[in-house]
């Protein structure tokens, strides 16, 4: 790793002058993916700014609508809150599913959202769910926030706060994960909403990264049962192709993984 | 340079780092506790796992300067004197281990989720929670066997303390 200037601000406003002030700015959160980039030399900041204990980004509230969740809370405290788990206990087995327990005990939702790893587990949610992102400027849509691979609306220096899940009458996140690095081939978030209508969020396989499988949410309107998917076909032509699987392999595997995710939110 | 404080296995510590140093660096050279080990160095192995404020973490995917305050306990904490903590006498006793590099990570990796689960825990959720903990070695038998003996222990332990 080479050298870089360490930074604990002890509020938002101190955090974004010194980001401000950097040669090379980059927050860092719980560093799970930051810190290994560095490591490998493939980023090299001239200073972090670490957010991991503002107290601004702490916390996770619940009422009968929603569940918000600060940025800075770890992949752990999502998967044990004992509040998550009942009001959105889909968003707290995914986190439950990320990583591995010493990653989660460090990694944080902001971290993973202001990343945006196209095989993240937390995008799927955030965009199935149309949660709403607080950021240090203003509030952004799930729809507006995600760009692309690695990319989001996140402005130079702007810190993401909080997201706020609507909380569905039914959901389910169903991932294959890679077997080595355990990030998603393909993860399919499930949703239901009060309204009635159903969004599904496919993480891991698209090639812009997350997005949602319009033709699916149609074909389960009226019917959310894993047989309602059954006559259709994702196009490989979006999807991501690596040496851990090709366009037609993944396309498929959303398609498996949304009909394991209805039929575990339906049952 | 940034200056760090930390309790490290129950002695308050202070050392001058630089921003990029890792906490595993920290430890081992700067504090001379080797017990804790660097395997993979890319996140993956859990060679280096070591307990931050009580949790389980990768000391080599965090910096020093991130443990700043904190407490930490590493494998050199975990006995008491000449007594062996349960984790460590099953891993004896079961044989848990071939070459031995893994182990302590894999040793406090099992001390946390003994912890986390309140020492309930089955072949299935010990497996799945070793996901973060790779041995080149074993195959795993022995490894599961011990932390299933040690957290069966530790349930007895609480039972009789109750």
């Amino acid at each position: 790793m080479y050298e870089t200037n360490y930074h604990r601000p002890k509020d938002l406003a101190e955090a974004q002058s010194l980001f401000a002030s950097a040669a090379e700015g980059r927050y860092l959160a719980g560093g799970m993916t930051l810190l290994p980039t560095m490591k490998q030399r493939l980023a090299a900041p001239s200073d972090l700014v670490d957010l991991g204990r503002l107290e601004a980004l702490k916390g996770i509230a619940v009422t009968t609508d929603t569940v918000t969740i600060g940025a800075a809370v770890t992949h752990a405290e999502v998967a044990g809150s004992s509040e998550i788990q009942a009001a959105l206990p889909a968003l707290s087995a995914l986190a439950g599913q990320i990583g591995d327990p010493h990653v989660r005990h460090r990694g944080t939702i902001g971290g993973s959202l202001a990343n945006n790893d196209p095989a993240a587990d937390y995008p799927a949610a955030v965009l199935a769910l149309g949660a709403t992102l607080r950021t240090t400027q203003r509030e952004l849509a799930a729809e507006d926030f995600f760009q692309g691979l690695f990319t989001t609306a996140l402005e130079e220096g702007e810190i993401l706060v909080s997201v706020s899940f609507p909380i569905p009458s039914r959901a389910a996140y169903a991932k294959f994960p890679n077997p080595a690095s355990r990030y998603a081939m393909a993860g399919v978030f499930v949703a239901r909403m009060q309204d009635g209508d159903v969004r599904v969020g496919v993480t891991g396989a698209g090639q812009d990264g997350v997005y949602r499988e319009a033709s699916f949410e149609a074909a389960l309107a009226g019917n959310l049962t894993p047989a309602a998917l059954d006559p259709l076909t994702v196009d490989p032509d979006g999807m991501l192709a690596d040496l851990h699987g090709s366009a037609a392999y993944r396309a498929n595997l959303v398609k498996v993984m949304a009909k394991r995710a209805v039929a575990a939110a339906s049952g | 340079m940034t200056s760090v404080s930390i309790t490290v296995n129950g002695t308050a510590r202070t050392a001058e780092v630089e921003g990029r140093t890792l906490l595993v660096n920290l430890l081992r050279e700067g504090f001379g506790l080797t017990g804790t080990h660097i395997g993979c160095d890319t996140s993956q192995c859990g060679a280096c796992v070591v307990h931050v404020d009580g949790k389980a973490v990768k000391s080599c995917t965090m910096l020093a300067a991130q443990a700043d305050g904190a407490t930490v306990l590493t494998i050199e904490g975990l006995a008491h004197g000449d007594e062996l903590h349960p984790v460590q006498a099953a891993f004896h006793e079961h044989h848990g281990l071939q070459c031995g590099f893994c182990t302590p990570g894999m040793i406090m990796a099992a001390v946390d989720m003994i912890e986390r689960h309140d020492a309930q825990l089955d072949e299935a959720t010990i497996r799945h929670e070793l996901e973060g903990n790779i041995c080149r070695c074993t195959g795993y038998h022995n490894i599961v066997k011990a932390i299933q003996a040690a957290s069966d222990r530790m349930a007895g332990l609480r039972q009789a303390a109750e």
